[in-house]
C-alpha cells in the first residue's frame, strides 16, 4: 500500500486491501517485527474503547509504543486550540497519528498539516476505514470475499462504519442489500459512490424478504440522539431487533457481524450461535491495525520488508 | 431582437468585464459567487431576463473597471455553464471567452453539512471537487447539487 494517510475506504483498492489482509493473516499466525524505535500518536477527541484499545494493543506488539492526547477535558482542545494546531505539535512527537473526531472530514483536514501518516480512526458520520478492513478480514475468514450476498441493517444514513465497508465491497463481487428505515436510508454521497462503482445493490425496509439470502448480515446501532421524538425512536429501532428466533430462517452458514458496541439490536441469546462473530470481529482488530500500522509507518520494521 | 441590441438595454462599459448568456434569475448569484457587490467601487450594470436567441430568456452583468481573472470564470460554471466572457478595454471586447468547469473550487462555496470540519473554524478554506453534475465536499464528502448559489460563502 503507498497511501501515505488512510482516510477513506475509497482510497482503498482490491490490491490494497488483500495485502493489508494476507500481511494482517501473517500477524495472526505469529509474526512478529521489531519497530522498538515507532511512536503512535493517539488522538482520540470522542470516545472509544475497541478502536483506541486495538491501536495501542497493535503499536505494542510491534514492538513500539504509543503517546496518547488523552481526553478533550485534559487536553488543550478545551483551552479552545484548533485541531490544524493540535495535530501539528503532536505530528512532532509521533511517526503517525491516529484521529477519532465528532466532525466529518476531520481526519482529511489534520492530513493536510502534518508530515507524518494520518489514519482515520473514524470522523463524525463520515468514514472509519480500518473498521472497514477488519470487517473484510472477518468476512473473508467466514464467507470469502467474492460471490457473497452481504445484508447491511440499521442506521446507514449516520453509520460510518457502514459508509466505509460499502465502499470498499465495491471492489469485489458483492450484492449489497441495505435494510433501513426510511429516515435512515445510506446518505447521498454514499449512493454517489455506489452508484459510480456499478454495484449490485438493493435497499429494503424489511430484512425478512431478504434474510434468506445473505452470507453476511451486518448490524448496526439505530441511534436513539438520531430521532428527534423517543415515541419514534422505539417504534423503528423494534424492527431492526434480531434473535435467535429472527435466524431460523436465515441460511446455516450465515454470518452475523456488528461493529459493536451493540445495545439491543442484537439478542443476547444470538451470542451462543454459530451465527455470532462480532467478538471475532472486533479481536480482529488487533492483527488488521498490525498489519496497517506495518505499511504505513516508516522504515522496515526490522524485517528486511 | 438580436444578443447584441438587447446589450444596449444596458450602458456600454470602458473597462470591463461584461458576463453574457447568464441563465435567467441567475444575475445577481453571479455577483454574489464572483463577491462583487459594488463595494469596491466598480460599476455594475445588469441586465435581468431579456429575450436570449440562446437561451429563450438570459441575465446579462456589466462590471465597470474589473477584469475577470481565469480562475473566476471558472467558477462561474458551476451556476452559468453557459455563460460568455467579455473582457472590454476602450469600449471594444479585446478577449471573449466561455466558462469551462474547473475540477475543484475553492474558498467559494461553504459546506452544508454542519458538522463538516471545514466549516468549524479551522485555518482552510472550503474545498469542492466538481462532479458532471454536482460538486462534492473535499472534506466531508457531502454532495451538493441544487441551489448552489445559496452555498456561497459569504464573509
Amino acid at each position: 500500500m503507498r497511501h501515505d494517510h488512510l482516510i477513506s475506504a475509497r482510497q482503498l483498492s482490491r490490491g490494497d486491501v488483500e495485502a493489508v489482509l494476507d500481511r494482517a493473516a501473517e500477524f495472526d499466525a505469529g509474526e512478529r517485527v521489531a519497530r522498538d524505535d515507532d511512536l503512535l500518536g493517539l488522538l482520540f477527541f470522542e470516545p472509544s474503547t475497541r478502536t483506541k484499545m486495538s491501536f495501542d494493543t497493535a503499536m505494542k506488539r510491534l514492538g513500539g509504543d504509543t503517546v496518547d492526547m488523552g481526553t478533550v477535558e485534559s487536553s488543550s482542545v478545551k483551552k479552545g486550540e484548533s485541531l490544524a494546531d493540535t495535530v501539528r505539535v503532536v505530528a512532532g512527537y509521533a511517526d503517525a497519528l491516529v484521529l477519532r473526531h465528532p466532525s466529518e472530514g476531520a481526519a482529511k483536514l489534520a492530513s493536510e498539516f502534518v508530515d507524518v501518516p494520518v489514519i482515520n480512526a473514524g470522523d463524525g458520520a463520515g468514514q472509519h476505514p480500518t473498521q472497514t478492513l477488519l470487517d473484510l478480514y472477518t468476512i473473508r475468514e467466514n464467507a470469502g470475499l467474492d460471490d457473497i450476498t452481504v445484508g447491511i441493517m440499521g442506521d446507514l444514513k449516520y453509520g460510518r462504519t457502514v459508509h466505509s465497508l460499502a465502499g470498499a465491497l465495491t471492489e469485489f463481487d458483492v450484492r449489497q442489500h441495505f435494510i433501513s428505515p426510511e429516515s435512515l436510508r445510506l446518505p447521498k454521497n454514499v449512493r454517489y459512490d455506489l452508484h459510480e462503482a456499478g454495484a449490485d445493490v438493493r435497499e429494503h425496509t424489511e430484512l425478512g424478504g431478504v434474510l434468506p439470502e445473505l452470507d453476511v448480515l451486518y448490524v448496526t446501532r439505530i441511534q436513539r440522539e438520531r430521532f428527534p421524538d423517543e415515541n419514534e425512536y422505539r417504534q423503528v429501532a423494534g424492527e431492526y431487533r434480531i434473535d435467535a428466533e429472527t435466524l431460523d430462517a436465515a441460511r446455516d452458514d450465515l454470518t452475523v457481524m456488528h461493529p459493536l458496541p451493540r445495545v439491543d439490536e442484537i439478542a443476547p441469546d444470538v451470542d451462543e450461535t454459530e451465527y455470532a462473530t462480532y467478538f471475532d470481529q472486533a479481536h480482529n482488530g488487533v492483527p488488521v491495525r498490525m498489519a496497517l500500522l506495518d505499511m504505513m509507518l516508516p522504515g522496515d520494521g526490522g524485517d528486511g520488508r | 431582437m438580436s444578443d447584441s441590441n438587447q446589450e444596449l438595454r444596458v450602458s456600454k462599459i470602458k473597462n470591463g468585464t461584461v458576463i453574457d448568456h447568464i441563465a435567467a434569475g441567475q444575475a445577481l448569484n453571479v455577483l454574489a459567487i464572483l463577491g462583487i457587490d459594488g463595494s469596491g467601487g466598480e460599476e455594475i450594470s445588469v441586465g435581468m431576463n431579456v429575450p436570449s436567441d440562446r437561451l429563450g430568456r438570459k441575465d446579462i452583468v456589466k462590471v465597470e473597471g474589473r477584469e475577470l481573472s481565469p480562475a473566476e470564470v471558472d467558477v462561474l460554471s458551476l451556476i452559468a455553464p453557459a455563460a460568455s466572457i467579455n473582457i472590454v478595454r476602450e469600449y471594444d471586447v479585446v478577449e471573449k471567452s466561455r466558462v469551462t468547469r474547473p475540477e475543484v473550487v475553492t474558498g467559494i462555496l461553504s459546506c452544508p453539512n454542519a458538522n463538516c470540519i471545514s466549516t468549524e473554524g479551522e485555518p482552510v478554506e472550503s474545498r469542492f471537487d466538481v462532479l458532471d453534475d454536482a460538486v462534492r465536499c473535499g472534506y466531508c464528502d457531502t454532495i451538493l447539487r441544487e441551489d448552489l448559489a445559496e452555498h456561497i460563502a459569504t464573509d
